[in-house]
């Protein structure tokens, strides 16, 4: 049953509708297929029964009360770092292997309400630090494009696990989540649509933090209509999170869009150095089809890009020293046995319960914090993150500006994981992000889209970018990309 | 562990002894500068960023929000109450409210400190620049009441911390969370103080004008108010030296008894010619002394950091608009009863009260009450009044180991027995006896009139019963007549008191005493 991986949202509901399929039975199938993709390593946990209840009441409303909700029977997957009661919520950690939380985080309470069925906690790097989903404690994440036993490719990350269900057929859409790309770089690797929403649209209540100031709540799904349909359920204010935008959300409805009178930049910046020959093809190919299409596009540049590597990650370790104290083995998670005193405590179980990456940033963070630090390092960037900020602001400019900017998300397809594994962490991360935290630091709207396969036979994708709330306009213009471009379906998993 | 506690202060006192027997040779002036810094629960429904019930003394760790026990993904709403209590405090210590303040992340590890960090407010704190003036004056102490005043750096909102209970023959600990997350305000005073009283009477200043605004409860005993001590002593003149901060001192008392010793014990190491060291301390209550605190010896970075989940806190300081993240400060300002000082004045131009008789009185809000419902009747004398509820009401009250609060005689009663007092009914010892019974007896239906009554504690006024008794004394004691009426005027006063026993202290001594002097006299 291959069209797994293809199925929309649309196509779904009609077949409930049709009667060719019930939820419940599409449930099922679901469940098969993230059972059978298993070496894909897309789960931490597959939630069958959950599942099974979320199928039954959806079809209850289908076809007893006659009223069904907008995602009913609409399969999903949730990165294991967004609360979910009664169900184990790990962070891929050793620290949270055994933390089941007693709520649920807003977003997936949103898409509960709306009918949607849960199948399972997607996989991610340990507490979301990583591009590859290769520092999980429950092992890496495969790209269901390139999974042979010897010779796989990575999956992307940190949303890995949620990119790589989404592909393979076992979920509609998934929740990931994107702190300086970890949505759009394993949707780009995987081939399906990944949307970073304005910082503020989507409620972070429930999502275990990386970086307060840049995290957002993500969108995976195999189309932008898709991608549409999840946000419209899950956007808007919430009282659980104060930074969400108190302006209540208008939904966005898909329309044939005049791309003549849209503005499309090309930030120059943004053509660097690792960037591979066949992603620079697929840029100037986009914008090739753009332009037929009447679009205006030009050239535009935003000078502070190649610092914006540097104070992403400085501001990272910060959030992440702060955001990480308060595992210490009291309340929940990870405690040692160690009884000499309160301060061995901590300290053991901190070590066990984090890997090398955590334990570094939380090292690197405390350093930039301290008195002596603080204004040589955080207020610095701090002051430069505002410059990166102004950058888009003026290229955005209303009159003389551009509405949208087209640049690649990645800079290479999939690597390989022995490839991927020759770098540390850190270093991969400072290639992986270096096209898609820019718009992280600046809290504005960006989507990656797959465009065509590679000579490897693997995704190449591009990513758009819009000022802070055009997410209309950026899914607009994105569902006639991907009605031009025609990006294939995975056949075989 | 424990051993070291208790050494400690043992060693300390015997320093100070050794230090105060060499004093003689080196002694010079020294000047004390105390400044003190308030951590004051603000009284509100619920925590500062969650909705768990903010209250006191409830089951343990039954008063946790998830946030409170930061738990992963929660994140800190801001309760708007404690905004606004925040700001009226800060209005009724004069101080600029900050239209826009922020939150920050205090980080140090403790295990009632669940998130590893206390959102505070360092950087741009609520309100900047107060005063608070107040009276000193502790009967016994000071001959007259002074006015001082203290300038307020800051005043800031932020949380509390839970509790830890250290289980020392087990070696472990318990950690309740009631109190995590709970909301404070901290003011911050300059060094502006001279000594203990001065910081005692600023306290009690600050716990009645919190009381009136309703913003704190003022119970120090619960650890609702909780004062940190900065002392240092320094040569005239120069400027400050080193200074030591006494933690957490949980009543007025123990404020004036901390700084006191602390003065004492630096002035005693300054003497013997040693180095007063930067550090933390704690007042032992029981000893009298303060003591090093272990576990803050080590100089902390608290790696300040803006809170990420908390926009700036903005006021509409300029109209009486009001919205639901933006605050009116003038519709705060609206709504500030009157403060203590101006009772004072009032009690002082209006009621002709001593200063001395209004500061007591408006240091107990209850007797205070009291006063303006005995005083609304214009025939009871208002310093007959005031000197009643303080010299006598609250002298059995204390005789009876009884709070103001606690005290179970009802306004009516006090009615009633004002009135037979200032008609000389009764005399004060026995409406001291009275207030006595309805202590015990606790019934706030029993009329004192009726009690005066049963019992037979009636004054007689009656002239013809007044002037027998007093031809008995005089009859019964020829000598000291024989003295009077040779001059020696001072026996009177003997006979009097002749008279007050052989009546059972049952007459009314004036006109007793106008009847006996026309007697001699005769």
């Amino acid at each position: 049953m291959n069209k797994l991986t293809s199925y929309t949202i649309k196509e779904i509901q009609k077949s409930y509708a049709d009667k060719i399929l019930t939820p419940t039975s599409f449930v099922d199938l679901s469940l098969q297929r993230a059972k059978q993709t298993k070496e894909l390593n897309a789960y931490v946990t597959i939630t069958e029964d959950v599942a099974e209840t979320h199928g039954i009441e959806s079809e209850k409303r289908f076809y007893i009360y006659k009223r069904p909700k907008p995602l009913d029977g609409v399969t999903i997957g949730i990165k294991d770092n967004f609360c979910t009661s009664n169900i184990a919520t790990t962070c891929a950690s050793e620290m949270l292997r055994n933390f089941v939380p007693t709520y649920d985080a807003t977003v997936y309470s949103r898409l509960r309400r709306a009918g949607a069925c849960l199948i399972g906690k997607c996989n991610l790097d340990e507490f979301a630090m990583g591009s590859g989903t290769v520092d999980s404690v429950f092992g890496p994440t495969r790209n269901p494009w390139s999974y042979d036993k010897d010779k796989w490719r990575i999956a992307g990350g940190s949303s890995g696990g949620s990119a790589a269900a989404v592909c393979s057929g076992s979920v509609l859409a998934a929740i990931g989540s994107d702190t300086g790309g970890s949505t759009r770089n394993p949707a780009a690797l995987c081939g399906v649509v990944g949307l970073k929403p304005s910082y503020g649209l989507v409620s972070r209540y429930g999502l275990i933090p990386l970086v307060n100031s840049m995290d957002v709540p993500g969108i995976l799904a195999r189309t932008v209509d898709d991608a549409t349909k999840v946000l419209n359920v899950v956007a808007g204010p919430d009282k659980n999170d104060s930074t969400t935008i108190k302006r209540d959300y208008e939904p966005i409805t898909l329309r044939d869009i005049d791309l003549s009178k849209v503005r499309i930049g090309i930030p120059k910046e943004y053509y660097c150095q690792g960037m591979s020959r066949e992603v620079v093809e697929c840029w100037s190919y986009v914008t090739d089809l753009l332009e037929n299409e009447k679009a205006i596009v030009k050239s535009v540049s935003l000078p502070h890009t190649s610092i914006s590597l540097a104070v992403y990650y400085i501001l990272n370790q910060c959030e992440v020293a702060s955001n990480m104290a308060r595992y210490d083995g009291i309340e929940y998670g990870l405690r040692a046995n160690a009884n000499s005193s309160t301060e061995e405590l901590y300290a053991t179980s901190r070590h066990r319960g984090f890997n090398n990456v955590v334990r570094s940033r939380i090292l690197a963070g405390n350093y930039f914090l301290l008195t002596k630090n603080y204004v040589k390092y955080f207020v610095k960037t701090l002051k430069l993150r505002r410059l990166i900020v102004q950058d888009f602001q003026k290229v955005f400019h209303k009159v003389d500006g551009v509405d949208l900017l087209l640049t690649p998300t990645t800079l290479t397809d999939a690597p390989l994981f022995e490839d991927f594994a020759q770098r540390t962490n850190r270093d991969q991360c400072a290639l992986q992000d270096y096209c898609t935290q820019p718009a992280n630091m600046a809290g504005i709207p960006a989507l990656s889209i797959p465009i065509q396969l590679s000579r490897n036979k693997m995704p190449l994708s591009l990513q758009l970018m819009g000022p802070p709330l055009s997410e209309d306009l950026i899914m607009n213009v994105a569902r006639k990309i991907e009605s031009l471009v025609q990006f294939p379906v995975l056949k075989a998993v | 562990m424990k051993l070291i506690k208790i050494n400690r202060p043992l060693s300390y006192k015997c320093m100070t002894i050794l230090a105060r027997r060499l004093s003689h040779k080196t002694d010079k002036q020294w000047e004390s500068v105390v400044g003190l810094e308030v951590h004051a629960q603000l009284n509100t429904e619920s925590k500062l960023f969650s909705g768990a019930q903010n209250t006191f003394g409830g089951l343990v760790n039954n008063c946790v929000a998830l946030f409170d026990a930061a738990i992963p993904g929660t994140l800190p709403v801001l309760n708007r109450k404690c905004v606004e209590l925040g700001i009226m405090t800060a209005l009724a210590l004069s101080c600029n409210i900050n239209e826009v303040s922020t939150f920050d992340r205090k980080h140090y590890f403790y295990a009632d400190l669940p998130s590893g960090y206390q959102i505070t407010q360092q950087r741009a704190p609520l309100a900047t620049d107060g005063i608070l003036s107040f009276q000193v004056y502790t009967p016994g102490i000071h001959k007259a009441p002074y006015r001082k005043s203290s300038k307020i750096k800051q005043i800031q909102l932020e949380q509390d911390s839970g509790k830890s209970l250290h289980d020392a023959e087990l070696r472990r600990s318990l950690i309740d969370l009631n109190r995590a997350g709970a909301p404070l305000m901290e003011l911050v005073f300059e060094p502006d103080l001279a000594d203990g009283e001065e910081a005692a009477a600023l306290v009690k200043e600050l716990v009645l004008i919190v009381q009136r605004l309703g913003s704190c409860t003022g119970r120090m005993e619960e650890g609702a108010l909780r004062v940190d001590a900065n002392v240092s002593l320094r040569t005239p003149g120069d400027p400050l030296s080193t200074r030591t901060e006494i933690k957490n001192i949980g009543s007025v008392r123990g404020v004036a008894g901390a700084i006191r010793h602390e003065i004492e014990r630096q002035r005693a190491i300054l003497n013997n010619g040693g180095h007063i060291i930067n550090e933390t301390r704690a007042w032992d209550a029981v000893a009298r002394v303060t003591i090093p605190m272990r576990d803050k010896e080590v100089v902390q970075d608290y790696r300040y950091m803006p809170e990420p989940n908390l926009p700036p806190l903005r006021v509409n300081l300029v109209t009486r608009e009001d919205q639901n993240d933006i605050p009116s400060v003038p519709l705060i300002q609206d709504k500030i009863p009157e403060l203590p000082e101006e009772s004072r004045k009032n009690l002082i131009e209006n009621f002709h009260l001593r200063p001395e008789t209004a500061i007591q009185l408006v240091n107990e809000p209850i007797l205070l009450n009291h006063f303006h419902d005995l005083t609304s009747n214009e025939n009871r004398n208002p310093t007959k009044v005031a000197n009643f509820l303080i010299n006598d009401l609250l002298t059995v009250l204390n005789k009876k180991k009884l709070d103001t609060v606690h005290s179970p005689i009802t306004t009516q009663q006090l009615q009633e027995l004002t009135d037979l007092l200032l008609n000389r009914d009764i005399n004060l010892d026995i409406s001291r006896t009275v207030l006595e019974e309805l202590i015990v007896i606790s019934d706030v239906n029993l009329s004192p009139l009726k009690l005066i009554e049963e019992k037979g504690w009636k004054l007689t006024n009656n002239e013809e019963e007044v002037t027998k008794l007093c031809m008995a004394v005089i009859a019964d004691n020829p000598k000291m007549v024989q003295q009077y009426k040779n001059g020696k005027t001072k026996v009177f006063k003997a006979l009097l008191g002749k008279l007050y026993k052989e009546s059972n202290n049952k007459i009314d001594m004036s006109i007793a005493s106008k009847i006996m002097e026309g007697l001699l006299k005769k």
